[in-house]
């Protein structure tokens, strides 16, 4: 995974709530192994019907084409577990994005990625999108991890919370497998006691 | 100190804690499907790692496999490569795959429980956000993405924050072709669709009691569109019963044993959890969506709510949903005229929801114009239901009998509505594009849905079959 320390670019105001992976990753008409996920990233509101771009839609803005940070509502990420709902902000390199919450599958796979999901309660959250509605992709903001720390045009610094452990994975780009193999001792003998305990769950037979 | 069900078998499965304060829950069984197992694969390989426990991994086909009669792998051209490279993934490390042609293919969340393979009081996983359908048995699911799925492959346990504790109690007795669909609709339009976010749901009282599994099962798959991490339903005699024989259940002298661990699998009296919800199920009717999540809903008597009657926090979105739905403040929902219905998915496909599918169908004809589909979640069920003679019922109707898969629930295998075409589904989304471009989904049961395909209209079931006097 690569690391997350420090990400500045522009942020683009996508002021909605429960927004779900169907709309953020859509499934595409003709699919692949190796899908587009540049292309994938919110393909049916970038786009009106006869397949032309939808000049409305935020990411489409001049000002909002490159940008770095998508400032969103509540529950951000609802709905399927489909990763490339995380895998599209990426190839778009969108590398923070700010909520007021997030659904808990779709935290979970930003984690696994280093992209950073930082959620700011209602107050700081408001006063934050204000800041990006008038900056208007006029200057950029910079979220640091490092420091828990947004800052940009229009106000002061923004801290954020975040669990410690959550933290260091960013900062250090942490192989999460590695991590979890670590423990692989206690793994192996969990299952071994699981044996003993309650063997039906440690072995699968087809009784037929 | 009492102790929820809930904390009960996580506390048995806790491995230990990883140095990021996350438990290292062991996952029983894990199923993998097609759409998203080759990235996991692909990423093992690169990493040179190997699946710790390819004998508790079961892989299906079911995202991308076309319905037609006698599919194979190119019926569906874009499912193709998805299928294949599931085949070659399953063959090279070893793991039990329920293909294409298996007689036991079908959906994840129906295959595992009805072979047996997801028992009570087991952790399950499934890098799919339904996983708890299969909490009906009682079994602790959790939904994953993909990098998770790799994750479990190669440990065999999920790294996870302990979630927080929530049940639901459902009281009293449900009314006449009212089921768990409409609880759980019910359930979402109440708290919302992230009302439970965070929390793992037990679901309890007399109405879950009174469930049979199939439904159990239905009430646990919405789960996930109030944002629960897992539900369940803490097992009794009625799971017990249905569990015993499956062929991969435990037998003899082991299935005493097992029948002895579950007797203790309950809630303890004075545990405490940190929300409840209660909901009398006595007065409930039908309930189906009008817009475009799953948490609004109306009563099948109900009309499209006016904006001032929505929560000021919802009120953009409800008035997009009008805007999408085509729908104005105020329309009643009983008697929209309708283009399509599909009866399946992992939320509805099981055999006795096709049983009351048939019961309401049986002897009548898809209205013109509509075009109606059954889809059973699994090979078996279509099997059963074949030998029971509810093809026939539904084919003489009218409607379409598939191949069994996930199909019109998100469209992966090319089933699909026309844009614009208003579509009652038995599934669990309503979202947008989701069963097709602009195509206009509302959620109901299959008995709303089954006399909605008589109708042509979105029907209340029990005006049906009061007319023709079987009610």
């Amino acid at each position: 995974m690569v690391p997350f320390t420090t990400h500045t670019g522009i942020a683009a105001p996508l002021l909605t709530d429960d927004m779900n992976t169907d709309q953020i990753a859509p499934i595409m008409h003709s699919r692949s192994l190796k899908e587009d996920y540049k292309a994938m990233l919110f393909h049916r509101a970038r786009h009106r019907d006869d397949g032309s771009e939808n000049p409305d839609f935020v990411l489409n803005k001049p000002q909002f084409r490159a940008a770095g940070i998508l400032v969103t509502g509540n529950n951000f990420g609802a709905g399927s577990s489909r990763e490339s709902a995380v895998w599209s902000m990426l190839a778009n390199n969108i590398r923070v994005i700010v909520a007021k919450s997030f659904a808990d599958i779709y935290r979970e796979n930003c984690l696994q990625n280093g992209l950073l999901p930082v959620v700011l309660d209602a107050n700081d959250a408001e006063g934050f999108i204000s800041r990006v509605i008038a900056a208007d992709g006029a200057a950029p903001f910079t979220v640091d991890l490092l420091a828990q720390r947004i800052s940009g045009p229009g106000g002061a610094d923004i801290i954020f919370e975040i669990a410690a452990a959550d933290r260091t994975r960013l900062l250090e780009g942490l192989d999460d497998i590695g991590l979890t193999l670590k423990h692989l001792d206690q793994i192996v003998s969990w299952e071994q006691r699981a044996a003993a305990a309650q063997p039906w769950l440690q072995m699968t037979q087809d009784s037929r | 100190m009492p102790r929820t069900l809930f904390d009960k078998i996580w506390d048995f499965h806790c491995v230990g804690q990883r140095a990021d304060g996350r438990d290292l829950i062991y996952i029983d069984r894990h199923v993998l499907h097609e759409l998203h197992a080759h990235h996991a694969f692909a990423q093992l390989e690169k990493q040179q790692r190997s699946v710790h426990r390819p004998d508790l991994t079961f892989a299906v086909q079911d995202h991308t496999v076309a319905t037609k009669p006698g599919r194979d792998d190119n019926t569906n051209p874009s499912g193709t490569a998805f299928i294949q490279a599931m085949r070659e993934g399953c063959r090279r490390n070893g793991i039990r795959l329920f293909d294409i042609d298996d007689p036991e293919q079908g959906i994840s969340h129906v295959v595992a429980p009805e072979l047996g393979i997801v028992l009570p009081g087991a952790t399950h996983a499934v890098p799919d956000s339904h996983a708890s359908t299969v909490g009906g048995v009682g079994a602790l699911a959790f939904g994953c993405g993909t990098s998770e799925l790799a994750h479990i492959l190669a440990t065999q346990v999920m790294a996870l924050k302990r979630p927080k504790r929530m049940r639901v109690r459902l009281d009293g007795r449900l009314g006449a072709h009212v089921s768990a669909k409409d609880v759980a609709l019910r359930i979402i339009a109440e708290i919302g669709v992230a009302g439970a976010r965070g929390h793992v749901v037990e679901y309890a009282g007399s109405a879950v009691r009174a469930m049979p599994i199939e439904q159990r099962m239905t009430l646990c798959n919405l789960n996930i569109e109030m944002g629960g991490r897992s539900g369940f339903v803490a097992p009794d005699e009625t799971t017990f019963t249905w569990i015993a024989g499956r062929p991969f259940a435990p037998q003899g002298a082991q299935w005493d044993m097992a029948l002895a661990n579950w007797s203790t699998l309950t809630t303890d009296e004075d545990a405490v959890f940190d929300r409840e919800i209660v909901l009398d199920c006595a007065v409930l009717g039908p309930q189906i969506t009008w817009g475009t999540d799953p948490s609004q809903v109306v009563d099948i008597s109900g009309s499209v709510p006016e904006p001032s009657a929505v929560d000021p926090s919802r009120r953009a979105a409800a008035e997009s949903a009008f805007a999408y739905m085509n729908l104005e403040p105020g329309t009643p929902l009983a008697g929209l005229p309708v283009d399509r219905v599909f009866i399946g998915s992992c939320t509805n496909s099981r055999l006795p929801d096709l049983q009351i599918a048939a019961a309401i169908v049986r002897g009548r004809h898809v209205a013109k114009g509509v075009v109606a589909m059954v889809v059973p979640g699994s090979s078996s069920v279509k099997r059963e239901a074949e030998a029971a003679g509810l093809d026939r019922v539904f084919r003489d109707a009218g409607f379409f009998w598939g191949e069994s898969g996930c199909s019109m629930c998100a469209g992966g295998n090319g089933d699909r509505g026309q844009p614009g075409e208003r579509c009652v589904s038995t599934t669990n989304r309503n979202f947008e594009n989701r069963q097709g471009l602009k195509v206009r989904t509302h959620l109901a049961s299959p008995a709303t849905a089954a006399a909605t395909a008589i109708a042509g209209r979105i029907a209340d079931v029990r005006q049906l079959m009061s007319m023709s006097g079987a009610a």
